[in-house]
């Protein structure tokens, strides 16, 4: 091997499409497993001084991460790995995780378990000892279990497991010394453990043993024969097909492989042991093992413990209470973000806008020409003060309280109440979880999809999340609800119509996304709705002050990058195409006036659909869009605050009914080119982005000329 | 009643009982087992939610909603000790 110290990459898991590079040939890879939503993350970020979002729901990582850090003079790279209950994967998720532990060849695997219910992450524990010997327990949330009253005793767990045990406190960062010691320790050379292996029985233990000498000469040791020996007669066919990945060729047509398993599979026929019987036998066993260690480990002095989370749970999830509750939720949220968002708003406007004086003054100093401040006044800095001044101030407030909620452990609850619908839909109950990531950024809610098992369902999921308005049409939305709704009411109820008139779109939004999921299992994706569990984790105090800044500073951060990525080169061609002449008209003009008839139709105009083309590749920039090709052609020289907004908004023809059509077409149109780049990405297929541009799309042009056909018919407007 | 055998989503709210067998094969089986659902593990049902379906059951300390499709394949008897 070479021993320089240049960078090698190890392709560890090809399947997981994840690169480790590591900076030593000495480096370890500690592949962090765990059930999901047992505080993975957390460890995680205290280790590697990363900040990977967290949150009290399971399915919260999906996609591996990873991260180092140093621990007395070595390094170690960490991959945190998306959270499963076993093995023997169901989904996407766990095969990935499967998939690392198996196959990723890490130097140690930390199993993550939450202290407050040990006896049933002890199952993930154990089938991981059987892959590896290296393995450390890490016990999270001991502060959890103290207030609950439950005491571990580590030595007698690590005596039985034969294993490294470690309690900790992650959130505070207790014990994260002792575990990076540990995992230290037995990476060292000549450092061998040996944990406790689980005796099947006879039936299954004569099977295995016909069979384990010929898996153990065609693997060379590259992975644990016993293992691969019971999976094999398991008949598990997404682990053998992964498993011929990683060696490279078909197992079964390998030494007297084929022969031996039709031998081994004899010996349990001739005991009584089905293929069903089988997978049983090793659960039940896994299972009593978890019983025994937990009965001998772990006390329980308050049997109450759950008694309080008992009672929010009825509140939240009761027939009388718990949709109305969640909607009121809701809609507190929107009021505080509306409410809250007016002031720094106009102040971030007023500082921002103040700017464009003296800089068109500079550009008169040094005698720029006119083009020149135009395209960098008038096009990127406008565009860009709009997009700050508008987009943070909701989303800084909207996200800290999202994140409360999902700190809170809220989220699953949401997934409960609402799973009635989607499973009438036809669609998985986890869905509602997708969509509420959809909220922060339906990339990222389609790349969560991944927590749905069933493909056919995650495709509905997938095709659908755009339903759900993003951070970049989120407040496009209450900018125009606040200028063509809020006003007409006046006083202290103005914000309360607003919040209402939110509420309704997002509910519209839902609705949408349960009538499309319907639709789709009744066409193209034909399929009743597959079994599913969700778990309703504890609710978990969040760390208030923490989750606040944090997340003011993670919004702050993405909007300005975003502002600065997106809406600046935006600013800057749009301006291009208002100021370009053909014939006397601008281009902009000119294509707004082809597209004018059909928008026309859908209660809109020429140049708002222009504006939500050009946005394609950003939501955020459709707005600042419609304000330069508006200025472009109209009196209005300068907008500073959204009543002035309005008024150069209104001399251009809007009414109440563009207003509306334009936030349901903002709703319901293609996602932005992030997310069908994802969504090819995810799928692997062309076909379904195509889709997926196209469901939304159509929704949004149908909704939106019934709806202005129809107001127009009655004359409402 | 004692030892009655029923199906997990006929168990009424707040009642303990027993998983005495599973009646169902392949996928849907294995993801019983893999909650930790095997013959003699207890499972109460806590609470349902607004429409009934789900139901939110607590199982080896942990709470877990599964729609009727899977608890009724569940067999259980209430314990007799309760």
């Amino acid at each position: 091997m070479d021993m320089s110290s240049e960078a090698a990459v190890v392709d560890a898991c090809s399947h997981c499409d994840l690169h480790i590079e590591k900076h030593l040939p000495g480096d370890k890879i500690v592949a962090l497993a765990g059930n999901p939503n047992v505080g993975k993350s957390t460890v995680f970020n205290g280790l590697t001084g990363l900040k990977q979002h967290t949150g009290n729901w399971p399915g919260k990582t999906v996609v591996n991460a990873q991260g180092r850090y140093r621990y007395k003079d070595r390094n170690f790279i960490m991959v945190d790995i998306p959270g499963t209950y076993s093995l023997m994967a169901n989904s996407t998720e766990e095969e990935i995780a499967r998939d690392f532990i198996c196959f990723g060849e890490p130097d140690v695997v930390v199993v993550v378990a939450d202290a407050t219910c040990l006896e049933r992450n002890l199952n993930l524990v154990l089938q991981a000892m059987e892959i590896t010997d290296k393995v450390v327990l890490c016990v999270n949330l001991m502060d959890e279990a103290k207030k609950k009253k439950i005491r571990i005793d580590f030595n007698a767990l690590s005596s039985r497991l034969g294993i490294p045990v470690v309690g900790t406190s992650a959130r505070s960062g207790v014990g994260l010394d002792a575990l990076m010691d540990a995992v230290s320790r037995i990476t060292g050379a000549g450092v061998h453990l040996s944990p406790l292996r689980i005796a099947y029985g006879e039936g299954i233990e004569r099977a295995v043993s016909t069979l384990e000498p010929a898996v153990k000469n065609v693997l060379h040791r590259r992975i644990n024969s016993r293992w691969a020996t019971l999976r094999l007669l398991d008949g598990d066919e997404s682990l053998l097909s992964s498993l011929n990945d990683y060696l490279g060729y078909d197992i079964l047509e390998q030494g007297q492989i084929a022969e031996r398993l039709s031998e081994a599979r004899a010996v349990l026929k001739r005991s009584g042991i089905s293929q069903n019987l089988f997978r049983d036998q090793v659960v039940t066993q896994i299972v009593r093992t978890c019983e025994s260690l937990g009965r001998e480990a772990v006390t329980v002095e308050d049997k109450q413990y759950q008694a309080r989370d008992r009672r929010i749970d009825k509140f939240l999830t009761s027939k009388l209470t718990g949709i109305p509750v969640m909607i009121l939720m809701l809609f507190g949220i929107f009021w505080i973000t509306i409410t809250g968002a007016n002031v720094p708003s106009s102040l971030l406007a007023d500082g921002l806008f103040a700017l464009i004086d003296p800089l068109n003054r500079f550009f008169a100093w040094i005698s720029a020409p006119a083009w020149l401040s135009g395209l960098l006044v008038d096009g990127v800095y406008k565009t860009l003060a709009w997009v700050v001044s508008v987009m943070l101030p909701p989303m800084a407030i909207f996200f800290p309280l999202f994140t409360l909620l999902e700190d809170l452990g809220y989220l699953p609850r949401v997934a409960f109440n609402l799973d009635n619908f989607f499973r009438k839909a036809n669609a998985h109950g986890k869905q509602a979880l997708t969509m509420c990531m959809g909220f922060g950024c339906n990339a990222c809610g389609v790349i969560g999809c991944r927590i749905i098992d069933s493909p056919r369902e995650r495709l509905i999921a997938i095709l659908t999340n755009n339903f759900v308005p993003c951070n970049g049409r989120f407040p496009t939305l209450i900018a125009i609800i606040t200028m063509f709704f809020a006003g007409t009411v006046g006083g202290a109820f103005s914000s309360v119509t607003s919040t209402l008139m939110l509420t309704g779109v997002i509910v519209l939004g839902v609705a949408a996304t349960l009538f499309t999921s319907k639709l789709l299992s009744k066409t193209i994706l034909k399929g009743v709705p597959s079994s599913f569990q969700l778990e309703l984790p504890p609710y978990r105090r969040p760390q208030i002050g923490k989750v606040i800044v944090r997340s003011i500073l993670d919004r702050t951060l993405l909007v300005l990058r975003r502002a600065v990525i997106v809406a600046a080169p935006a600013g800057l061609i749009i301006w291009l195409l208002a100021n370009i002449q053909a014939g006397g008209v601008s281009l902009l003009a000119r294509c707004a006036g082809f597209l004018d008839s059909f928008a026309r139709l859908m209660g809109l105009d020429g140049y708002i659909l222009m504006a939500f083309i050009l946005g394609l590749p950003a939501n955020e920039v459709v707005i600042p869009i419609l304000i330069m090709s508006y200025m472009a052609t109209g009196s209005l020289t300068d907008f500073e605050s959204l009543s002035q907004l309005h008024t150069l908004f209104l001399s251009h023809g809007w009414t109440w009914l563009t207003a509306v059509c334009a936030m349901l077409f903002s709703l319901m149109h293609w996602p932005c080119g992030t997310t069908l780049l994802t969504i090819k990405k995810e799928t692997q297929s062309v076909k379904w982005m195509l889709v997926s541009f196209a469901i939304p799309t159509a929704a949004g042009i149908v909704v939106c000329m019934i709806v202005a056909n129809a107001v127009r018919l009655f004359g409402l407007v | 009643m004692k030892n009655r055998e029923l199906p997990l989503n006929q168990l009424p709210v707040g009642k303990r009982a027993r998983v005495t067998s599973l009646a169902s094969e392949g996928a849907t089986r294995r993801r019983i087992l893999d909650l930790g659902i095997i013959n003699g593990t207890e499972i109460e049902p806590l609470y349902k939610s607004p429409s009934g379906n789900p139901v939110a059951y607590l199982i080896r300390g942990t709470v877990i909603a599964l729609r009727s499709d899977l608890s009724s394949k569940i067999m259980v008897s209430e314990d007799s000790a309760a």
